[in-house]
């Protein structure tokens, strides 16, 4: 696992710190009274009456606005800046370029690659020129506006389709292949010749954008050479590593707080340029700076999902045995290494049973903002193409595609190396009570006469893993108990909205038996609290769980060590029930934890929580089944999904309505990705970015999710996964919803659209060019 | 977005044009009716930085400020007010995140001037709470889990709270419509569904209001 865990893209540059194996391990929850049920987030008033102080809500005295100016080109080399005219704007205290003492500063890509924090060459639009801080940003935006920049605009190429064709500009020294991944196993060629049939086809995903609420960026204060930032973050820990590195500041004098925040999806798992320059501006004029994007910035440079072209051919046999699978992807990360194709392959040779699998990814350059991982790096991606091959093998020979996808669920994973089987396969639970749930059969069956109008009906289905989602060292967690059974719990991961804080704190009540009103939690902070990784790779749960366990087990040890002189016992012989310590052996012999001498003595109980390793030579994978319905305008094209069913395998539910939420959530997403969200780049002309805001990158409204979406968790036990017998769902959620929809309009019209979005425009086309062909 | 919304636009900037034109003079009124004759007067323009004088009046407190008169009033209640309960998402009216109250409705304040907002009665969300008890909608948002980062929340209680007092038992479509000027990036538009239900049910049984 160790080599795997290095690939994680969620930790992808990060420097790991190892925690000590933990003292002893939790025995997975019998029955549990807390853990489970539908619990409203401990910190749902302070979300809900406007108390809680989100980054971007931070205000400090004294303090200035930063704004950045960014290159209008997608390809340009910065001549000359000329600051002059923007320093003497009223209200501006600092103007900053590369020409700026202490502002020539590294600024370190994936693969060690490096730039200038402000680059001399800009290979995309919005890459960052200067920047300024005033006493509103008002002034600091006019102040922009007076910066002359020389550019030499170069020739540029923002298609990745056509990044490695002959005459096409580089975008970097050595051309614009990025780099070629390829995998194989099995003999594909005598996979296809077993095979009764083979299809082939082309697929397209779109480049999908984070936008998330909450914009990206931070507050920056400096005291003497100590640095303070409040940054809108999934992981305080990263943007510390990273600020720190490219200040050259030592990690203790760089303190990241980002309690609350307004959502990343991947894109807030690292900091950006605009973290250090913050930090430069508030240096440079010895006053707090607050600098946080425009939406439209938040369009250019803060991250993506690659846009995919993928081929996939696919050989099956007419009993529903796959025989072979040959996939290939061109995709980018944009302008700077940033895993264009990372894991899009993964599902085509993880998800179902297939001896014989070939896979080719290749990464090239484009003059585009670069990639951030996005909810499920790649396998969205690679579900579009494999979950809609499924549906079209299952048509050729004349099966029900759910029954196609049971005949060929693995029990292991067939991708990894040693074959290690998963701790557990829910995929087959998923799809055989996700489909009785839903009504497939019946569903499937309801043929419309031809003549009945033009709206049409369909059903779809389509299943997905996730990589990840097991989580994993390293982790610490500190659970101060008082001797009034009150209790603080200090964990470094961020809650970006997934109900982290909520979670751990029915860890600690289910342990200790504290009603979570009495646990006041410290978190996202890396001044005070422990060592956590971004809360990214739908890991969280899985990974802070078993550390908080750990850390209240910690705390029972030296309490039941404490009882035992007064109640004249073995410590081990003791048990802890709501306020009272018990014999179990003797269960009239018992206290109150408020009696118990030496905790009365001492106040406090401090217990250390670390994060165990994860079972050996096992796979710790979630799995889900989704089902649709969506009804379809024939003359317009329009799509409406009109129900949704998740069955999703995630291990233990820790709390119904936070889970819940996530699915609602992630269908949601999926929805955008399949049907509404595309990043549209003028290729011919400018090479601008054209829809760089939510009026023309339409996200899905109340309108457009359907009023009745059932999450129907598939709850297996999972003793071996970790001791919480918990596995991610933020992101399994999400991977195959799409697909799902594009089988449910193939279902209803008949036409298959292998290019997202599924908007009218590409559907009326493809209708259109169907009755021509009739 | 539906009807009954862009018709309360309308009205909205039929209110607020108006407040502003008296502010501007009669000189600015003729520059922004679009009139084209050559005898038209020069408009006065206020250049960035000379400040303006204005009262605003928020959950019942009146604010006497000096102001830039482009300032947002978004911008106004956040940074210069700190009532940071009113989030910034967009800035040019497209997710609601900043969605207050204008004379009872809902609306978004970035794209309201603040020196369009005088006189008019302002409510956000730190207004709908009574000392530290939670409102029907806040309340009804935290039973149904309407929400996860919780970042467009505000904006989408603002809205909920605004469409149950023009429609105080909203049926499920018209809750969609209602909400479809609040973008959720998280999703949880199902579970604000619900809240916006459960929010109608305590209102009726608080006796309205």
């Amino acid at each position: 696992m160790k080599t795997e865990e290095a690939k994680l893209y969620f930790v992808q540059g990060l420097p790991l710190p190892e925690t000590p194996k933990p003292s002893q391990e939790p025995k997975p929850w019998k029955g549990t009274e807390v853990i489970g049920k539908p619990m409203p987030r401990v910190d749902a008033y302070e979300r809900v009456s406007g108390s809680a102080v989100y980054p971007s809500d931070t205000s400090l005295p004294d303090m200035l606005y930063g704004a950045i100016l960014r290159c209008p080109h997608p390809h340009a080399r910065v001549k000359e800046v000329d600051t002059s005219g923007a320093e003497k704007m009223p209200g501006v205290r600092a103007v900053i370029s590369g020409k700026t003492p202490g502002a020539d500063v590294d600024w370190p890509y994936l693969g060690g690659k490096k730039t200038k924090l402000f680059a001399v060459i800009c290979r995309h639009e919005g890459e960052e020129v200067a920047a300024v801080a005033a006493e509103t940003p008002y002034q600091a935006w006019d102040a922009l506006k007076k910066i002359k920049v020389n550019y030499e605009v170069l020739p540029f190429v923002v298609d990745e389709r056509k990044s490695l064709e002959p005459g096409v500009p580089s975008i970097h020294e050595g051309g614009n292949r990025v780099g070629e991944q390829k995998y194989e196993r099995g003999d594909v060629e005598n996979g296809f010749a077993e095979a009764d049939v083979v299809l082939e086809e082309s697929y397209r995903t779109e480049s999908e954008l984070h936008t998330p609420m909450e914009l990206h960026g931070c507050v920056a204060k400096w005291d003497g050479d100590r640095l303070t930032l409040w940054e809108s973050t999934q992981g305080v820990y990263s943007v510390q590593a990273r600020v720190a590195e490219v200040l050259g500041l030592p990690l203790s004098n760089v303190r990241v707080i980002g309690h609350y925040m307004g959502g990343g999806f991947g894109s807030k798992l690292q900091p950006g340029k605009y973290t250090i320059i913050a930090a430069l501006l508030a240096k440079k004029t010895a006053r707090p700076v607050k600098l946080f994007l425009t939406r439209e910035e938040t369009y250019l440079c803060v991250g993506n999902r690659p846009p995919c072209n993928m081929k996939l051919k696919a050989g099956v046999k007419k009993d529903g045995t796959l025989t072979a699978f040959d996939f290939s992807c061109v995709a980018t990360g944009g302008a700077y290494p940033a895993n264009g194709t990372g894991l899009v392959d993964w599902l085509i040779r993880d998800l179902y049973l297939c001896p014989n699998v070939r896979t080719k990814l290749t990464d090239v350059y484009v003059n585009a903002g670069p990639a951030r991982p996005f909810r499920a790096p790649g396998h969205p991606q690679g579900s579009w193409a494999l979950e809609q091959m499924l549906d079209a093998l299952a048509q050729a020979i004349d099966m029900d595609p759910v029954e196609l996808r049971l005949k060929n669920i693995p029990t292991y994973s067939q991708a990894r190396e040693g074959n290690p089987p998963y701790t557990t396969t829910g995929l087959k639970k998923c799809l055989e009570e996700g489909a009785k749930a839903f009504g497939w059969k019946e569903a499937r069956k309801k043929e419309e006469p031809k003549d009945k109008g033009h709206i049409r009906r369909g059903v779809g289905v389509a299943s997905g893993l996730w990589f990840a989602g097991g989580g994993g060292p390293p982790s610490t967690v500190v659970v101060k108990f008082y001797s009034d059974g009150s209790a603080n719990l200090n964990m470094g991961a961020s809650d970006i909205g997934t109900g982290t804080k909520t979670i751990m704190a029915m860890v600690v009540s289910e342990e200790l038996g504290i009603p979570p009103k009495k646990i006041q939690i410290e978190h996202a902070d890396t001044g005070t609290t422990q060592y956590a990784t971004p809360s990214g790779g739908s890991k969280t749960i899985p990974t802070e769980s078993p550390t908080v366990r750990a850390a209240c087990m910690d705390v029972k040890e030296q309490l039941f060590k404490m009882a035992a002189k007064d109640l004249k016992t073995d410590p081990s012989d003791l048990m802890l029930k709501k306020d009272e310590v018990i014999s179990s052996s003797e269960p009239s012999k018992k206290m109150k934890i408020a009696d118990i001498s030496d905790f009365k003595k001492r106040g406090l109980i401090l217990g250390v929580g670390y994060r165990g390793p994860n079972p050996e030579n096992k796979v710790v994978n979630p799995f889900a089944s989704q089902f649709c319905e969506v009804e379809v305008d024939m003359k317009t094209g329009e799509v409406k999904v009109l129900r949704f069913l998740a069955a999703q395998e995630s291990g233990r539910v820790m709390n119904r309505l936070t889970f819940d939420n996530q699915v609602f959530g992630g269908i949601t997403m999926g929805i955008g990705f399949g049907i509404t969200e595309v990043r549209v780049l003028d290729g011919n002309q400018t090479g601008k970015i054209v829809n760089r805001n939510w009026h023309d990158y339409k996200l899905p409204t109340a309108l457009d999710v359907p009023p009745k979406i059932t999450s129907m968790p598939v709850e297996l036990e999972d003793p071996v996964a970790n001791s919480a017998g918990a596995k991610g769902l933020g992101e399994p959620v999400t991977i195959p919803t799409a697909p799902a929809i594009a089988n449910a309009i193939y279902h209803a019209t008949g036409v298959r659209a292998t290019r997202t979005p599924i908007n009218p425009l590409q559907l009326c086309q493809l209708i259109s060019d169907r009755r021509k062909e009739k | 977005m539906d009807d009954r919304k862009e018709e309360d636009l309308r009205r909205a900037k039929g209110v607020t044009r108006r407040a502003f034109l008296q502010l501007m003079g009669a000189g600015a009124a003729a520059s922004v009716t679009g009139g084209t004759s050559a005898a038209q007067p020069t408009p006065e323009i206020i250049p960035p930085g000379e400040m303006s004088k204005v009262t605003l009046q928020i959950n019942g407190r009146r604010h006497r400020l000096l102001i830039e008169p482009r300032w947002s009033l978004l911008y106004v209640i956040r940074e210069r007010l700190g009532l940071t309960g009113t989030k910034i998402g967009c800035e040019r009216g497209e997710c609601g995140a900043c969605t207050v109250l204008i004379n009872g409705q809902s609306r978004y304040a970035c794209l309201i001037l603040a020196v369009e907002a005088e006189g008019i009665e302002i409510t956000t969300l730190e207004g709908l709470t009574k000392g530290e008890d939670l409102g029907p909608v806040q309340q009804a948002f935290v039973e149904n889990d309407a929400f996860q980062c919780g970042y467009c929340t505000p904006g989408q209680i603002m809205a909920a709270e605004g469409l149950l007092r023009t429609n105080p038992d909203p049926s499920i479509e018209e809750i969609r419509r209602g909400m479809s000027g609040n973008l959720c990036r998280c999703g949880t538009y199902p579970n604000i569904f619900k809240a916006v239900r459960r929010a109608a049910e305590i209102r009726r049984a608080k006796g309205g209001a």
